[in-house]
């Protein structure tokens, strides 16, 4: 078991990692808690593959999401990013208030160490651009609708220059028009830039819309329950028939495993 | 691609509707309707005190006329009393706060960022600030006479813990998702505190800074009026002590108006519009 994780991690000849987050028994209890809040979860996420996380409230998203971007550290388990780099976006775009829209993405460029501050001045505004926010560079981001910022917060992931993007609910708050447009735009995004994603959401749908694997946590502990591979072909819409007949399957599931708890 | 430029209509479509102007006010408009309330206010509190001088209630040397305290005024600006004692004032309490401000920054920054330091110093300060900073006159001038030395002790005294405290509570303020948003981007170390933490703990850093403003020139003040010397010279504090040893009620209300009008401008010249302008950038105004 060791040792297939070990060879797997260690990049091919091609010098290409060929997982792009890869979890081995990964368990996390916090201090004082009863029960773990993750437990021998193994999880291998493929480079440019986009994996939905889908879970009840207490199955330890977050948590994962933390670990995976090395914001805290597994109790016991691996965690696993061969290149070293994973963006986190959440909820709340968490743009940073004091800069502009652009200064927000530069930033990121600087702390990754991009040299010269003109090259980073472009750099910027060709990412702007890319989530067609041209022209909002100057923008604050109290100036900007909450759909405008979740974009901006994915300029400044894509800024990062890793080569995943974990994503926590970050649609949660928009309204269902803005929510639709963004999962168009982020599905473009991924099929432009090769990234590999892992998006974690409660909403079913959301999941089946959007990923090409659908995992489900069990809650407390958070352990890996099943997982669906999704074979319809984007572009999907998330009132497709096949993403419905899909969702209702995956949510009889989802609702065992919370009335589990009730017992 | 048909879809993609769909999209982007779409897109564009909501950004547009989200996202509405901020209504520009003319700045004649702006200017009348700030300054406009507090003169009313002036006015009428002159006209409260006219009426109650008028009534006679008091002898003019317990309560004297608005006029008299503005001749009153008029004769120390004639004597060439005013201008010396406000720069002179204003000078000391100047040189005081940036001292505090040098002291109090980093000592803040120390006790919000360490544990065992906030659990040590913390109390202290929260205590200091209490303490009234006239009762560090007696010390200082018995420590170091009648000297400026002394009027910078007061102020620091009371200047730097409230500095300090608002340095302490801007940064316990920083939501913890800044700095989590801050380490994924990469910023660790320095460089955390330089582009995450620092920046948005100054909204509660300036507002230290205004309450320390306020410490430092009652400290100063009140030395000024316990404490008088040929080496202290003639401050705010001396026209009003002068005034009252020579029974001169009309010009302790002209020296008060004097402190008065210093608090006034400096809040209003300098605090309030620097963090007007950081609160407008972030949203929050």
């Amino acid at each position: 078991m060791t040792a297939t994780i070990e060879t797997a991690a260690r990049p091919d000849r091609t010098g290409a990692a060929q997982t792009a987050v890869r979890l081995a028994g990964v368990g996390k209890s916090f201090r004082g808690g009863a029960t773990p809040v993750l437990d021998g979860i193994d999880l291998d996420v493929a480079p440019g593959e986009f994996v939905c996380l889908l879970g009840a409230s207490g199955c330890g998203k977050s948590t994962l999401l933390n670990l995976v971007a090395g914001l805290d550290s597994p109790t016991t388990g691996t965690v696993e990013v061969p290149s070293g780099r994973a963006a986190l976006m959440f909820q709340e775009s968490a743009l940073f208030p004091w800069l502009t829209a652009g200064q927000n993405v530069e930033l990121a460029l600087r702390l990754r160490g991009l040299p010269g501050r003109r090259e980073r001045r472009v750099e910027a505004e060709r990412l702007l651009d890319l989530v067609r926010l041209r022209g909002s560079y100057d923008k604050r981001p109290h100036q900007l609708s909450g759909g405008m910022r979740q974009r901006v917060a994915l300029a400044r992931a894509l800024a990062q220059g890793g080569d995943v993007l974990l994503m926590d609910e970050p649609f949660a708050a928009l309204d269902a028009i803005t929510r639709d447009v963004l999962h168009e735009e982020l599905v473009r995004l991924w099929e432009t830039t090769g990234l590999a994603v892992v998006f974690v959401t409660h909403n079913v749908r959301e999941a089946v819309r959007l990923g090409q694997r659908v995992v489900l946590l069990s809650s407390r502990p958070g352990r890996v329950a099943r997982e669906w591979r999704v074979d319809i072909p984007q572009p999907r819409r998330i009132e497709d028939k096949t993403v419905a007949d899909l969702s209702v399957e995956i949510t009889e599931h989802l609702r065992e495993e919370i009335s589990r708890h009730g017992r | 691609m048909a879809a993609d430029s769909s999209l982007a209509h779409i897109e564009a479509g909501l950004d547009a509707l989200e996202t509405s102007p901020e209504p520009e006010r003319g700045t004649l408009r702006r200017v009348v309707a700030s300054a406009l309330p507090p003169i009313v206010a002036v006015v009428l509190i002159v006209a409260v005190w006219q009426a109650l001088y008028a009534a006679k209630i008091w002898p003019d040397w317990k309560l004297p006329g608005p006029s008299q305290v503005f001749s009153s005024l008029k004769d120390a600006y004639r004597n060439g009393d005013v201008w010396p004692a406000v720069g002179h004032s204003i000078g000391h309490g100047a040189v005081g706060f940036g001292a505090s401000v040098a002291i109090g920054t980093p000592l803040g920054l120390l006790v919000g960022r360490f544990k065992p330091v906030r659990a040590g110093i913390g109390p202290i300060m929260s205590g200091l600030q209490s303490l009234p900073s006239v009762a560090w006159v007696p010390p200082a001038l018995m420590f170091f006479g009648p000297t400026p030395a002394m009027l910078y002790t007061v102020v620091l005294l009371g200047a730097v813990p409230s500095i300090a405290v608002g340095v302490v509570s801007g940064l316990d303020q920083v939501p913890p998702l800044y700095l989590r948003v801050g380490r994924n981007i990469g910023a660790r170390g320095l460089a955390s505190v330089r582009h995450v933490l620092l920046p948005a703990a100054l909204p509660g850093y300036l507002a230290g800074l205004r309450q320390g403003w306020a410490f430092a020139w009652r400290s100063l003040l009140a030395s000024e009026i316990i404490v008088q010397s040929a080496g202290l010279g003639h401050s705010l504090g001396f026209l009003l002590k002068n005034a009252q040893d020579t029974n001169d009620m009309a010009g302790a209300f002209a020296a008060i108006a004097l402190i008065l009008a210093v608090g006034v401008a400096v809040n209003q010249l300098i605090f309030v519009p620097l963090e007007r302008h950081v609160l407008k950038a972030r949203g929050l105004a």
